[in-house]
């Protein structure tokens, strides 16, 4: 599956030709032409009792690169993981790993699946020592392989210490290499950085990226943190509600969601209510020519529709004193410590952010102009009401 | 939603069916409390409410009443004091008054009554100062006595664990609005502890309906007493089994009671997560008062007792000092040898018992788990007179009557819940994810379940086994109705040489057994730190 398959989540949106458009500019220029699958899930279900927890879920994850399923709290992603580490049966649809089918056409069990898991608590055996959590899983060349994966995540003095005498870090760092040591066809990372504190936690992310492309696995990890996902992701699958959204570059993503949902979990996502005419868009904030939004063309002529403005596409001015002409005023006002970001209600109701990088220029219910300050297109949904 | 959801080990129905097999014959011998009921015909009704066994209902419920108060008289103030103020030594004093819990009270029993009793050490004490007669031992309160020295403990530890678990935070927030320390106390703490006061009163009260030692070295016709005298009785088996089942209904009430306490507020009195023992009150002028409580308690249940023991062993006419060596090893033996086999073969049975009750969520499961739980709600004397019967009964098992076999059986048919207990709350701290983790790494479940289970289990199963051969070595009842012509053990000894009134005798034993009861704590204790 390309970055620019339409997923599921473009059905809501009213006309395939604007999704070939806007698939041509989320693909964006290609790197690396992809390798061969590894990891395919063909319609994949799951459900607990009335509730299912994959429904339908199609994906496929090719050699050497790194995944990540992004999603918010019970939208499925953990069990996604279970299913292909083979810790749970699918109740339909088929799973395969280098084409071998492991669920859904028989069922090949966790330890015969060549599939590794790094745990969210790293799960490491509390009555072995370092070297001997590692080579749990190896079955030849253990002292060597041992060594080796030592050396590769940097803790060859700790070989002997007992987990419980690790750091976080650490402990991860062995949760990693112990997983790595029988060399897996596919690795999988559930949640991996959450158990860690803040401030180790984005030194890690670079850290677990540089071995896992040192030593060329394929590997799918499960977070829900947007940033992470982001930052460490060859690609990123947006999940909702057990299925895949939209599944993509980062950046392709996150500057070109393809379904409100995806927008909104990426970033503080705000909508302009405009209508299309005559080759330029009126909003509230004024009218812009029409190649400022992605993928819009003549035939929409007269739809209304709706424009993602994150916080840095706006910009707010103080509202002349008496001067009715302001877009809207201030309803609330979040310190980042880099930046301010403003809500402001328009007058239409919507409400938007801008982000500002001095300090508190607005007091609330300060009335103030919103200008549009993007400098690359937008993207934009068919009108709700 | 996280990986640990779901079940990382199958039920397997291997598993499933050994277990449900070893269940069933620990459960099975109480179905021969039936044909003697069914003998009795029309009879057994009468006599179920017939004036003399309802006298002994009054007996056995009043003695509970009486106790169960006790305990929590002793327990509470002894549970505030180690866990809320600045009393000190307060780890000391925390061991101290755990510690009767494992001394089996009838050994506290045997050496009140020696010393009180009529010629007893203290009445040569005092004959020649003109005391000529001592308020009597026997009776009521010598028993009420003993037993809440003894069984106090639960009180105090379920209290313990109770304020420990308690949220300080809480006291706190009732200190910013304007309550007093003893306000806070009486209207955040006490109703928060309470279900643990119950759950431990609830316990003692069970100890004390099924005691057996205790009532009979006093002399209080309780249940366990006109069990036994009915049993030893020509044709009073009939009787015996109506006044078991009685027994057992009363029982069953207080299960049902301790069960609902537990359901309804599950872990306020089981966790010791919380920060509760931040120091809640100074005691002040008051601690020499605490300190005397606390040293009156231990003295009572444990410094008089040991001291009147080495007293008949050094200055007893039958004792050992003037008697010369005819304690011989022989007792020990036989203690160490059935009580070893009780915990060996306990372990066997738990460890599937005890796997499928953790990994397992079917109704089964837990049917499986509760049955093997019988055993610690039926009073030995009970469980005894039930063998008896079924060995009675079924011709192919006469041969067994009297061997020592019979003997491991009941304790392990009694003890096994320690083990299940232990074994369970070991195999649920192992982190499913562990075994998760050794099966993406190339292992099968069992082998799996050997490589990262079994060791981190393996201390659990240890001490699991050790408080089952503890408290075998201890057990009074069973043992005297089911053990071997001529074939005694420490316990049996002591009963036997105090029938005869060779009080000096029995010190030794009963000494051996005192030290056995410390074992089991050190036991406990190492577990709860494990656990911590």
């Amino acid at each position: 599956m390309g970055s620019g398959n339409p997923g599921p989540g473009v059905g809501d949106r009213n006309a395939d030709a604007a999704d070939a458009d806007l698939a041509a500019a989320v693909s964006g220029p290609r790197r690396d032409p992809p390798g061969e699958p590894v990891l395919e899930l063909e319609r994949v279900e799951r459900r607990f009792g009335a509730e299912t927890a994959v429904d339908g879920l199609s994906l496929t994850v090719h050699e050497g690169e790194l995944l990540t399923l992004l999603g918010p709290s019970g939208c499925g992603k953990t069990t996604t993981l279970r299913l292909l580490a083979g810790l749970d049966e699918p109740d339909a649809g088929e799973i395969r790993v280098r084409g071998d089918a492991v669920a859904g056409d028989g069922f090949v069990p966790p330890e015969e699946r060549n599939v590794g898991l790094v745990f969210q608590d790293f799960a490491l055996f509390p009555h072995l020592n370092v070297a001997e959590n590692i080579a749990f899983g190896v079955e030849e060349n253990e002292a060597e392989r041992v060594d080796e994966l030592l050396e590769l995540v940097g803790l060859e003095a700790q070989r002997d210490a007992a987990p419980g005498e690790l750091s976080g870090g650490q402990q991860q760092r062995v949760a990693l290499a112990r997983s790595l040591a029988p060399e897996p066809d596919v690795l999988l990372l559930d949640e991996p950085f959450s158990n860690l504190d803040v401030s180790l936690r984005v030194a890690m992310r670079e850290e677990v990226r540089r071995i896992l492309k040192e030593t060329g696995v394929t590997a799918v990890s499960v977070t829900h943190d947007q940033e992470e996902a982001l930052s460490i992701s060859d690609r990123v699958a947006v999940m909702n509600e057990g299925d895949i959204e939209q599944v993509g570059r980062p950046e392709g993503v996150f500057e070109h969601p393809e379904s409100r949902f995806v927008a909104d979990f990426l970033g503080q996502a705000g909508f302009l209510s405009g209508t299309f005419s005559g080759g330029s868009v009126e909003t509230p904030l004024g009218t812009f020519p029409v190649s400022m939004l992605q993928g819009l063309s003549g035939e929409y002529d007269g739809a209304e529709i709706d424009v993602l403005v994150r916080p840095d596409d706006l910009r707010a001015t103080p509202a002349e004193s008496d001067d009715a002409r302001g877009d809207g005023r201030i309803v609330s006002r979040q310190y980042t410590g880099p930046a301010f970001v403003y809500g402001v209600e328009l007058d239409d109701g919507n409400t938007v952010h801008c982000e500002h990088n001095h300090a508190a220029e607005f007091e609330l219910d300060q009335r103030v102009r919103v200008d549009l300050v993007a400098d690359h297109s937008l993207a934009w949904y068919p009108g709700r009401q | 939603m996280s990986l640990r959801e779901g079940v990382a080990a199958p039920e397997r129905p291997v598993v499933l069916a050994v277990a449900g097999a070893l269940a069933l014959l620990l459960v099975a011998p109480l179905a021969w409390l039936a044909p003697p009921l069914l003998g009795l015909g029309e009879r057994a009704l009468s006599l179920l409410v017939a004036d003399s066994t309802l006298s002994i209902l009054v007996n056995s419920v009043g003695l509970v009443a009486a106790v169960t108060a006790g305990t929590v008289l002793v327990g509470v103030p002894l549970a505030v004091l180690t866990v809320q103020t600045d009393l000190p030594f307060r780890r000391f004093w925390t061991v101290v008054a755990a510690l009767p819990l494992v001394v089996p009270s009838y050994i506290g029993a045997f050496a009140f009554t020696t010393a009180f009793g009529p010629r007893g050490v203290l009445a040569d004490l005092l004959a020649p100062l003109g005391v000529e007669r001592l308020p009597t031992v026997y009776g009521f309160p010598g028993a009420i006595l003993v037993l809440v020295l003894y069984t106090y403990p639960y009180v105090f530890l379920t209290t313990r664990a109770a304020l420990l678990s308690l949220d300080p935070s809480l006291v706190e927030a009732a200190r910013t609005l304007d309550c007093s320390r003893r306000e806070a106390f009486r209207r955040i703490t006490l109703p928060r502890i309470l279900p643990g006061i119950t759950a431990g009163a609830l316990l003692a009260g069970l100890y004390t309906l099924a005691d057996f030692g205790t009532p009979n070295f006093m002399r209080v016709p309780v249940f366990t007493q006109m069990i036994y005298a009915e049993i030893s009785s020509p044709g009073g088996r009939g009787y015996a089994a109506v006044l078991s089942l009685q027994l057992l209904a009363v029982t069953a009430v207080f299960l049902y009671l301790e069960h609902r306490v537990g359901a309804d507020d599950e872990g306020a009195y089981e966790s010791s997560a919380g920060r509760g023992d931040a120091l809640a009150f100074t005691l002040g002028k008051w601690k020499p008062v605490a300190l005397g409580f606390a040293g009156l308690v231990a003295a009572l249940a444990l410094v008089v007792p040991v001291a009147i023991l080495f007293h008949l062993l050094f200055s007893d006419p039958t004792g050992y000092a003037n008697f010369g060596p005819t304690f011989t090893l022989e007792p020990v033996w036989n203690t160490l040898s059935v009580s070893l086999a009780a915990a060996a073969l306990a372990t066997v049975i738990a460890l599937p018992v005890a796997y499928l009750s953790a990994v397992g969520d079917s109704p089964l499961a837990a049917l499986i788990e509760r049955a093997t739980y019988v055993g610690y709600a039926v009073p030995g004397i009970v469980l005894g007179f039930a063998v008896i019967i079924m060995l009675n009964d079924v011709d192919a098992l006469g041969f067994l009557y009297g061997t020592a076999p019979v003997l491991v059986f009941a304790y392990v048919v009694r003890f096994v819940p320690q083990s299940v207990g232990t074994v369970r709350s070991s195999l649920l701290q192992v982190d499913s994810g562990l075994t998760e983790a050794a099966r993406t790494l190339g292992r099968t479940p069992s082998q799996a379940f050997r490589a990262v289970v079994l060791p981190l289990i393996a201390p659990g199963v240890a001490a699991g086994a050790a408080l089952v051969f503890l408290t075998s070595m201890k057990e009074l009842p069973a043992t005297l109705l089911l053990r071997p012509i001529g074939f005694e053990t420490l316990v049996t000894y002591i009963w036997v040489v105090r029938e005869a009134g060779r009080y000096g005798q029995a010190a030794v034993p009963a000494l051996v057994l005192v030290a056995v009861s410390t074992l089991s704590m050190a036991v406990i204790l190492s577990q709860e730190g494990a656990d911590g």
